[in-house]
């Protein structure tokens, strides 16, 4: 046995890691939709989900298991093997684009082998993910053509037409990190933020992209962050699912399990659109501030304890008996990470990385569940108006621009 | 067996395959879907010859944009089941030794290159997109630049054309 392990460490060590993310992310997944609900319900003065489990923190479980238990019907006359493979494909291609993204810069070392976090770090990483992404469309069309029904049919045909369309800017609007790091690994680009040439000379967060020299990437991130929200088809973007027009568009005649299917592709997509955006504009793993400060490197402990803290105050006044019990530990989980973290230098040190990266995933989900509050959904002749004769030119300038002040600068 | 070759085998009849059924179904989706397998299996090969930034244009241009375009006009036309004509039978009849008779000929030209099967078959260092750029942007960039032209003009061409019926 040991030497099977020896011999097979790399791809053993590959498939724990791709078990390992697959559950942590399936898991965020669920906590996304409860977060979403939560938040869309407090901009809407509501409480959102507050029955099941203290705060409804059950939810997304209950949620799975309707889900599993619901019946599954297949519409008559529906293509039978187009139909099951979609919502396949839209999941499976959502999770493989998750591969491809680091989380940290630091390898752990375990037995000899260095064991970064991310599956896997391609020469070509952000190619890889556009060709993921170019591929799911089909999911959505597919599914809407598969179902045998006009509705989907028609959700199908816009989406395809509205990611088709948006492909291009997303793709362009990227061109201009990609000239300023000259690789297409997104460890070098994240590499390439910490030694860039700041604006105004500052280092920390004005040495990321979006900010830094020859030609900070404002407008690039602004035509990647629309482009990517419509590609993942959510709101102001959700013309595939418009409800008023076409019930639920591409996936009306999905029920039980496929559906989903779709919602866990959707929503790990957002997840891959919010690291995009982390990494490619926002340094990725680096700190905001400039590495000279060292008392910014508590700051992990100094939100996890007092967070902690509150929730075993909120769990103690809490009405039922379960979430007495529950939210204290809780609470107390998440304060004895952040005491952990400041008892032991050497862990703190190791999870700075991912604890930025993490946080600013955090506040992109947030954006867009923010946008789910409180904008409305484009009109379809406006979102093909805005997306080729607005987001294409403007992105295209940005590479054109880029390229010119990272030619003015470099030296003859 | 080695890796690679076992690797090179698999996408071969991924290809193959996928070639196979695009001609035997029936259902232009299904005919898409099937080209799209086939791409993808093509992508694969040059991933295995070290091809990286080609395989990856490969699934994004072929397997992503022309295909969706090809899924969405298929769809936006609703095209059914083709149908069998006698004209189609007579196709399939005089189909078959032609087939053979081209597979015959790719067989003997292969089995003369021994040295690029040979290549195909084993991986290949990873080329650095640097050098392709390289060659693209600096050796070979009037080609290049009049091959995009001409594709232009061909968009163009088809805007004009489609536009001169609708008046």
């Amino acid at each position: 046995v040991n030497d099977f392990l020896a011999q097979h460490a790399e791809i053993l060590i590959t498939l724990v890691k791709i078990a390992i993310l697959l559950f942590v992310v399936l898991t965020v997944n669920a906590y996304l939709t409860w977060f979403e609900r939560k938040v869309v319900a407090h901009i809407q003065s509501r409480w959102g989900p507050h029955r099941v489990g203290p705060h409804g923190l059950l939810q997304p479980l209950a949620d799975g298991l309707k889900f599993l238990f619901k019946e599954d019907p297949t519409p008559a006359g529906a293509d039978k093997f187009v139909y099951y493979l979609a919502p396949l494909l839209a999941l499976a291609l959502a999770l493989t684009s998750i591969a491809v993204i680091p989380f940290g810069p630091n390898p752990i070392h375990f037995k000899g082998h260095d064991i970064y976090l991310g599956i896997t770090d391609l020469n070509i990483g952000i190619l890889a993910l556009f060709a993921i992404t170019a591929l799911g469309v089909y999911g959505v069309a597919l599914a809407g053509w598969s179902s045998n029904s006009k509705y989907p049919l028609l959700g199908g045909l816009r989406s395809s037409a509205q990611m088709v369309s948006y492909e291009l800017a997303l793709t362009m609007s990227v061109v201009g990190v990609l000239l300023m790091a000259g690789k297409f690994s997104l460890r070098d680009i994240i590499d390439g933020q910490a030694t860039a040439q700041g604006l105004f000379g500052l280092s920390g967060i004005f040495r990321w992209n979006i900010f830094a020299g020859p030609f900070p990437q404002i407008l690039g991130f602004l035509c990647f962050f629309v482009a990517a929200v419509a590609e993942t088809n959510r709101v102001p973007f959700d013309l595939p699912e418009a409800e008023s027009e076409l019930v639920a568009g591409f996936h009306t005649e999905y029920a039980s399990f496929k559906f989903a299917m779709f919602f866990i592709a959707e929503y790990t997509s957002m997840i891959t659109v919010s690291c995009l955006c982390s990494i490619l504009f926002f340094g990725g793993w680096l700190s905001p501030f400039p590495s000279s400060w060292t008392l910014t490197t508590y700051l992990p402990s100094l939100l996890l304890i007092p967070f902690g803290l509150w929730v075993i105050w909120d769990g103690m006044r809490y009405e039922t008996i379960f979430g007495k019990l529950i939210l204290p530990a809780v609470g107390i989980v998440f304060t004895a990470l952040g005491a952990a973290f400041l008892l032991f230098p050497a862990v703190n040190a190791f999870i700075q990385g991912p604890f930025w990266l993490l946080s600013k995933i955090f506040v992109f989900l947030f954006v867009y569940v923010w946008m789910r509050g409180t904008l409305p959904r484009f009109r379809y002749d406006q979102l093909m108006a805005f997306g080729w004769k607005l987001l294409l030119p403007v992105s295209l300038a940005n590479v054109v621009l880029t390229a010119s002040a990272i030619l003015w600068s470099s030296p003859r | 067996m080695n890796a690679p070759l076992l690797i090179f085998f698999v996408l071969a009849a991924m290809a193959v395959i996928g070639a196979l059924s695009l001609i035997i179904q029936r259902h232009p989706i299904h005919s898409a879907l099937s080209l799209i397998v086939v791409m993808i299996a093509l992508a694969g090969l040059y991933l295995l010859m070290g091809a990286e930034f080609v395989a990856a244009v490969q699934i994004i241009v072929y397997g992503g944009a022309i295909m969706v375009l090809f899924v969405f006009v298929i769809m936006l036309l609703n095209a059914g089941v083709e149908e069998r004509t006698n004209l189609s039978k007579l196709a399939g009849w005089a189909g078959v030794p032609l087939a053979v008779a081209l597979t015959g000929f790719l067989a003997a030209a292969v089995a003369r290159s021994q040295d690029a099967v040979q290549a195909a078959t084993q991986y290949g260092a990873p080329a650095p997109t640097k050098a392709l750029a390289n060659l693209l942007f600096q050796d070979f960039v009037y080609p290049f630049e009049l091959t995009s032209f001409l594709i232009l003009v061909a968009i163009l061409g088809a805007i004009v054309l489609a536009q001169r019926e609708t008046r």
